[in-house]
């Protein structure tokens, strides 16, 4: 006892400076200080070559509204909202069915789902377009067949897109369902049933409502890379399913124009948090956005 | 009243493990039966096979004379209060009890009025729009039997419904049970390992142990009449000795034990020679200072013990047997140490067959092989 007073004694002498410092100071430098310096890059002008001029403009801003950008917002927010929904539809079910199994194979579906993440997702992109291209495995598969007399060009259609984001957000839906779906309790399905609920009826009233905190995170946690992710539909889309990470992209790194690239990271992040206030709002629970 | 429920052979086996071993049981209309036992006996899977949630891997369980096998949990006229209450925590309280009603398409009106008087029986009126989680344990236990009782089921089932509750709150919800079980005419199942909750509440009690149901009577029945040694040791405290049938005369037989003879009143299903168990209840006991007619039994007093209003005796005898005697708090008492005659009216003593003499009979195989 009289080792554990002191120690407390001892843990609340330490200054906030020594506890707290370190972590503000992450926060500060990794955090706050590139927000800051986006948002006044943003509000930057540039001269004939491109150079940053830190003079105020808002001309970055009145660019963002011309009719071609619009499209692609649109087209973004298309992609990953397709993105998302096939993910429910395929990572709903699939979660449902590791999470319940009582089966020992279950320890395996999971690490299924894992695995493919130790991979650079470029490298699996890149996996994709192989297989799937004119000379790839697919094609190879389809002429011999005899489904396809000629390749078919698969690649390059915001379709082939779609499956890029799809294969790499799906984790990112599955774990946070797998972790609702596993904490409902059976009792509550029987409950359900002993009243009288016929299965589609339980669906509907007890599965959904009570995991709908994960079936929320897992929508944000798709929606949201998804829109900023570039590098699926540069390799799959071949430049004709631009989406607003791609136009960032290539402010940075091909049209040199930095102040306007920053406007744009400014409305997608915006945009983001707009989707994490309304996913606030419809009660998700901002701790199992921290997968 | 006749037969609601009828259970005929029912076994269930996970993999090796065999928990329900071929159980006949008959539920009559009207009454509250429970199921007594020990965990792991059978009783809640009995309790599960009934309510649909788990399949008999062989025999037939009919309600009303008709076999539900093969329908699924919501095709039957029964409910279930679970033991964690299963209330849905996203729904109020309203919406709880309105939920087997609501799936029958009640009409919303008609549902609004049984549900309200429904909470007004359970006492629960101005709960409405809570939700379970701001809820004590004895009221959501409430709203567990409300919500299974609204739908007006033929037979409750109830498993170890009050088992979560402190000791004031269940004595009070068991008499609560009660009163709602004869009020509303039901047939209630009910499942528990609380021997005391059984004699109190119980029409019949069925003592479940090892997946054989053991004996099925009354509550005085058991309690006075065990017919196995299992439930007699089982309910409440008890004094057993193994002994055999030496005479018997005019119902009163004569047992010879390893360390004397006691007598008990017996029937006609006993012969001599007859391996078996006397059993007393610390409550019958007496004993003296001097040997006592018809018995040869001598102990020496080891310790008192004070529960309240009566003094446990606990006596040894010489096999290291040790025995309980009941004595009112205010009577003499022998010393510790000093040597007694314990016995007993052979009225208030049962015998029980003893299936003991199989290894006798195993060793006789043995020997003449």
């Amino acid at each position: 006892m009289k080792n554990m007073s002191k120690h407390d004694l001892k843990s609340n002498t330490i200054p906030a400076v020594v506890t707290v410092g370190p972590v503000a100071l992450l926060l500060l430098l990794l955090v706050l200080a590139p927000l800051i310096l986006v948002t006044v890059m943003s509000l930057c002008q540039t001269d004939e070559f491109y150079n940053v001029v830190y003079r105020f403009t808002l001309v970055n801003y009145s660019k963002l509204l011309s009719p071609d950008y619009i499209k692609i917002y649109g087209q973004s927010l298309l992609i990953a909202f397709i993105t998302t929904l096939i993910c429910v539809l395929i990572g709903y079910p699939f979660s449902y069915v590791i999470a319940r199994t009582k089966s020992k194979k279950r320890q395996l579906f999971y690490m299924l789902v894992i695995i493919p993440f130790w991979t650079n997702s470029l490298i699996r992109i890149y996996g994709w377009r192989t297989f799937l291209g004119s000379s790839g495995w697919l094609n190879k598969l389809l002429m011999a067949m005899g489904v396809a007399a000629e390749p078919i060009e698969l690649l390059y259609k915001t379709g082939t897109t779609v499956l890029g984001m799809v294969y790499c957000f799906i984790p990112f839906m599955v774990l946070p369902l797998y972790t609702a779906i596993e904490k409902l309790d059976a009792s509550l399905l029987e409950a359900s049933s002993d009243l009288g609920a016929r299965p589609v009826k339980t669906l509907f009233e007890v599965i959904l409502p009570l995991t709908s905190s994960g079936l929320f995170s897992g929508c944000i946690m798709v929606f949201i890379p998804c829109l900023g992710y570039f590098f699926v539909s540069n390799i799959l889309g071949g430049g004709n399913t631009d989406m607003i990470g791609n136009l960032i992209e290539r402010q940075f790194k091909s049209a040199n124009n930095w102040p306007l690239g920053a406007a744009l990271s400014i409305i997608l992040i915006v945009v983001t948090l707009i989707l994490v206030k309304i996913y606030q709002k419809l009660g998700g629970d901002m701790d199992s956005l921290g997968v | 009243m006749g037969t609601i429920i009828e259970l005929t052979g029912v076994n269930k086996i996970y993999g090796t493990n065999h928990v329900v071993k071929d159980l006949n049981l008959t539920v009559e209309e009207g009454e509250f039966l429970t199921l007594l036992g020990s965990s792991g006996c059978g009783k809640t899977t009995t309790l599960r096979m009934i309510a649909g949630f788990e399949e008999p891997t062989t025999g037939s369980i009919k309600v009303e004379g008709e076999s539900i096998e093969e329908k699924e949990p919501f095709e039957r006229n029964v409910n279930t209060v679970f033991q964690t209450y299963a209330l849905f925590p996203h729904k109020t309280i309203f919406d709880n009890i309105a939920y087997g009603l609501k799936m029958k398409k009640v009409p919303k009106a008609e549902i609004k009025e049984r549900v309200l008087d429904m909470m007004d029986m359970v006492q629960l009126t101005g709960f409405e729009n809570r939700y379970p989680s701001q809820l004590s344990g004895g009221q959501k236990q409430r709203v567990a039997i409300a919500r299974a009782l609204i739908n007006r089921p033929r037979v409750l089932l109830l498993d170890e419904p009050l088992g979560a509750l402190d000791l004031k709150l269940r004595k009070q919800m068991q008499l609560e049970l009660k009163r709602l079980q004869k009020k509303l005419n039901i047939t209630f199942i009910y499942v528990t390992h609380d021997q005391e909750e059984a004699l109190t509440m119980s029409d019949r009690i069925a003592i479940m142990h090892d997946g054989v149901v053991d004996q099925l009577a009354s509550p005085k029945d058991i309690y006075e009449h065990p017919a196995t040694r299992f439930v007699a040791t089982f309910i409440g405290e008890t004094n057993t000795y193994d002994g055999c049938v030496t005479s018997m005369t005019d119902g009163v037989a004569t047992v010879t034990l390893e360390n004397g003879a006691v007598r008990v009143k017996c029937d006609d299903s006993f012969n001599i020679l007859e391996y078996a168990t006397v059993s007393v209840r610390p409550e019958s006991m007496r004993f003296d200072t001097k040997p006592h007619e018809g018995f040869e039994l001598v102990a020496v007093v080891k310790d008192f013990i004070y529960v309240g209003s009566v003094l446990k005796c606990i006596v040894s005898l010489p096999n290291g047997n040790e025995l309980k005697i009941e004595r009112l708090s205010g009577q003499e008492l022998p010393e510790i140490g000093s040597r007694i005659y314990p016995y007993w009216d052979p009225m208030d003593g049962v015998l029980i067959h003893n299936d003991s003499y199989k290894i006798f009979k195993a060793l006789d195989e043995i020997k003449l092989a």
